[in-house]
């Protein structure tokens, strides 16, 4: 076939176009409910550009809402492309936030070098049993991952928020005590002044460097290959002899592994120490930043990036809009990109169909 | 001569394909049409547009003398249409009763009058001998007994046109004999129909008149009396083609795969394969003949590690691959092609050199230390997709965009490529046109002429009589006759296929 196409015909740049085109319109949309409120749209856009994208100290903000976010979509994509719908993002995330403070609160003078890298593991270990459990269930017993994760998610709530309250609190808090002075991750601001007073940290770069991981992972190795199979055709994967349910096994675990990565930012680089409600929904807003981002660790940090400035802005426009505006914000941004998928998809191939047919003619 | 139906300058594209271009089709009214060409011609995609299914880009529509504008199958009921899909629509669970009534319902006070409308079906299968048992599952049902209520769905919405999608391909001999004198009858009373098929011996025993597509366009109309199936196929494929297989004796070896009294029940705990004996031999090829559903599936399944036998042993080479994993039988030395290339063959959202790893993605030369040697794939992809000749000889192409025949060609190239000693070919050119099929034929015969073992399970007689040396029948989960060459007939076959003949347990002892 060596018949030129037009570029809007390559999947590659379809994909982009596509959840780009559903931002910029839900944006639009957004503005109507702004002017309902009595608000000029331009206005309220300004402002949450400005102070977000505008000052270093907006997009510091910006990017420590991002990092979560990151981690948590990764885990769903994972997962997805495994054919796995992981809703319990937020239950691993928040044991693999507590074991990450549990652990760092009982190793005092440990030098940072391996303090560092033990506290990412506890992270990565809490989170990833959190996830293997349901992993485990749904390869053994058929059991759907979407209800058990579910499920999980409360059991993680109930337990860390006992835990939290009761046992390893700070008298009279709901928080741990800080851990190891050598277990924190470093803020920009101590590098870069005008970070100066934003919890921006180098978690960023650890969330940077898991998405290569699940790039690389998925796209270039055998286990990847593997994991791509199972979750596009189970079938076939028996077929070729792959074993389907350690995969699903794996695809869970790995994806609460990414999750339980959110401790890094909030309990190594901002507060250190865990809190009971630091995340708030962060795992949720994980499967809007994995479809969004189409499963694409890179589309990923896009999405996040997204998100999070919409996190962030809805706290810079508060005193302009009610807050709840920023929330229907968020979900236009996620309405339009699930059902724009087809509608312009088909929009765009049409439109190019009618301009090869009269370039054709 | 009045015509039913009179298609004029139809166009339908595809995106970047033109499935039907410019195809002016007209059938007398009381005939029988039959519609050839090999797949992606644009046979289904022409009728399917008469049926409503597709709004045509450019084109008339006539029925009886009026042109009509067709835009959804029910425009077309209400034209008198009635259209049996390949893959029959019917609602598994409801009772055949319920399926032909289906969204045609006769109520009474908004209730469904059943009574009544039983009445008038039963009058109606009367007339046409179409019988079938109104008030079982559709489920339950043989496929040839589901296609008769498929063509009773359409006479019950006052269908005068019926149009029919390779209705043989799932049925034996005997079934469609008794296809062909319900169609014959229908003829008779002076109804419309259109056959489209790729099978010429059907054409040539049914039908009144014949056009032949090619990409999308008519190559030929002739009265079906004036020509011959060698003519028909040489229109179809645009070059002169074989239609017999050529091969030569065969030069038998060793057995390679043994199988003894091999039993398999099921989880629901119906016993579905029973005491089965055979081996086939290097340099052999052992077709298997037999109606879909009597244990072809499983026995593959059992042989190839995807499911695990209750008793019996399957010996490769004198190595038990009992409770092998799959990777380990196919290690062993075995080779499959899949009877479901889309459930199992293929993952379609692949392209089409991830595909050509499938299974064979452990090995070394596509694996370095961390990842897997993108080089060495495409290199692999590149050298098959010339030697099978697949297209678009693309390794990057997406497995869903390619015709079936090429999807298939992809398989059998992978699971050839593996150089196994045995190879499990299960329905190989299902779906898959003439000049693909021969291709596909003559490799499986090559592999044969290297001296491997090749075990053949196909629905297609005239494919099972082609291509093999030695014909096993199973029938209900029994080899119930092995022929010890292919001199026999499909007659004679068929009544092995149905159990009229045969005694199950002798011949599996034997």
């Amino acid at each position: 076939m060596a018949e030129k196409r037009h570029w809007l015909e390559h999947s590659i740049t379809q994909n982009f176009f596509v959840p780009v085109l559903a931002v910029v319109l839900s944006f639009a949309v957004g503005a109507i409910f702004i002017a309902i409120v009595g608000q000029n749209p331009i206005e309220v856009y300004y402002v949450l550009f400005s102070q977000t994208l505008g000052n270093e100290y907006g997009i510091g903000q910006l990017l420590f809402k991002t990092t979560p976010l990151i981690f948590a979509g990764l885990s769903v994509a994972i997962c997805f492309k495994a054919g796995l719908f992981n809703i319990g993002a937020e239950g691993q995330l928040q044991i693999g936030a507590f074991a990450t403070a549990l652990v760092g609160m009982y190793t005092f003078g440990v030098p940072a070098f391996i303090e560092i890298p033990l506290l990412v593991l506890a992270g990565i270990v809490g989170g990833g049993i959190w996830g293997f459990i349901p992993g485990y269930l749904k390869a053994k017993t058929g059991a759907h991952e979407v209800i058990n994760t579910i499920m999980l998610n409360f059991v993680a709530l109930a337990l860390v928020s006992y835990f939290a309250t009761n046992i390893y609190n700070v008298p009279a808090t709901v928080h741990t005590p800080s851990i190891a002075p050598t277990g924190r991750i470093p803020r920009f601001d101590v590098f870069f002044s005008g970070f100066e007073g934003s919890p921006v940290n180098f978690s960023i770069l650890i969330a940077i460097v898991a998405a290569i991981f699940v790039w690389y992972y998925i796209d270039r190795t055998r286990p990847g290959y593997e994991l791509r199979v199972v979750g596009l055709n189970a079938k076939a994967a028996e077929f070729g002899g792959i074993n389907v349910a350690r995969n699903l096994i794996l695809s869970m675990t790995i994806g609460g592994a990414l999750a339980g990565l959110v401790g890094t930012n909030y309990v190594m680089g901002y507060k250190y120490y865990f809190e009971e409600g630091f995340s708030t929904g962060t795992g949720f807003m994980g499967i809007a930043v994995a479809l969004l981002g189409n499963n694409n660790p890179f589309g990923v940090i896009l999405a996040a990036l997204l998100f999070g400035m919409l996190e962030y802005g809805g706290l810079v426009i508060n005193t302009m809009v009610p807050k709840e505006l920023v929330s229907i914000l968020q979900a236009i941004v996620i309405i339009f990109v699930i059902s724009s998928n087809k509608i312009f998809r088909k929009t765009l191939v049409n439109y190019m169909k009618t301009r090869t047919l009269s370039v054709n003619q | 001569m009045k015509y039913a139906i009179e298609l004029v300058g139809i166009t339908k594209r595809f995106a970047r394909t033109v499935a039907n271009d410019n195809v002016t089709l007209s059938v007398s009214a009381g005939s029988i049409h039959a519609l050839v060409g090999e797949n992606g011609a644009g046979k289904t995609t022409l009728m399917e547009t008469l049926y409503g299914i597709y709004q045509p880009d450019s084109g008339k529509i006539r029925i009886h003398d009026t042109e009509v504008a067709i835009k959804s199958p029910q425009d077309s009921i209400r034209q008198g249409i009635g259209m049996v899909h390949q893959h029959f629509m019917l609602v598994p669970t409801l009772s055949v009763l319920e399926n032909i009534i289906l969204g045609a319902e006769d109520t009474r006070n908004a209730f469904l009058d059943l009574a009544k409308t039983s009445e008038r079906i039963t009058a109606l299968a009367d007339k046409f001998s179409l019988s079938v048992p109104l008030n079982e599952k559709v489920q339950d049902l043989g496929v040839g007994i589901q296609q008769r209520v498929e063509i009773l769905k359409a006479l019950y919405r006052k269908a005068d046109i019926l149009i029919l999608d390779e209705p043989t391909a799932v049925l034996t001999p005997q079934e469609s004999t008794r296809l062909f004198g319900i169609l014959s009858e229908l003829k008779q009373q002076g109804k419309t129909i259109v056959l489209i098929t790729h099978k010429l011996n059907e054409v040539m025993e049914i039908s009144d008149r014949v056009s032949v597509m090619r990409k999308g366009k008519i190559v030929g109309e002739m009265d079906t009396p004036t020509t011959s199936p060698q003519e028909i196929a040489e229109l179809m494929v645009g070059r002169p083609v074989l239609l017999r297989v050529e091969k030569s004796k065969a030069n038998t070896g060793k057995p390679v795969l043994s199988i003894s009294n091999l039993s398999y029940v099921d989880r629901r705990g119906v016993e579905i394969l029973k005491n089965v004996n055979f081996s086939v031999a290097s340099g052999e090829i052992l077709g298997i003949a037999g109606v879909e559903g009597n244990g072809q599936t499983q026995l593959v399944e059992c042989i190839t590690g995807l499911v695990k036998p209750t008793s019996g042993t399957i010996s490769l080479n004198g190595v038990n691959l009992v409770g092998f994993p799959v990777k380990r039988v196919f290690d062993s030395g075995l080779a499959h092609v899949p009877e479901d290339r889309l459930k199992r063959g293929l993952v379609v959202d692949f392209t089409v050199k991830e595909n050509l790893i499938l299974g064979l993605h452990t090995r070394q030369e596509f694996n370095s230390r961390l990842s897997m040697r993108r080089s060495a794939i495409e290199q692999n992809a590149r050298m098959l997709i010339k030697k099978y000749d697949v297209r678009p000889d693309d390794p990057d192409a997406i497995a869903r965009g390619l015709s079936g025949g090429n999807q298939q060609k992809v398989i059998i190239a992978r699971e050839l490529s593996r150089n196994a000693q045995l190879i499990v070919a299960s329905q190989p050119t299902r779906g898959v046109d003439i000049g693909g099929t021969e291709f596909i034929h003559r490799s499986i015969i090559s592999e044969r002429d290297k001296g491997k073992a090749v075990l053949l399970i196909s629905a297609d007689l005239t494919e099972v009589l082609s291509l093999s040396d030695r014909i096993a029948v199973i029938y209900d989960g029994m080899i119930v006759k092995i022929f010890p060459d292919n001199k026999v007939e499909e007659s004679e076959l068929g009544l092995f296929m149905t159990g009229t003949k045969g005694n199950g347990r002798e011949a599996s002892l034997a």
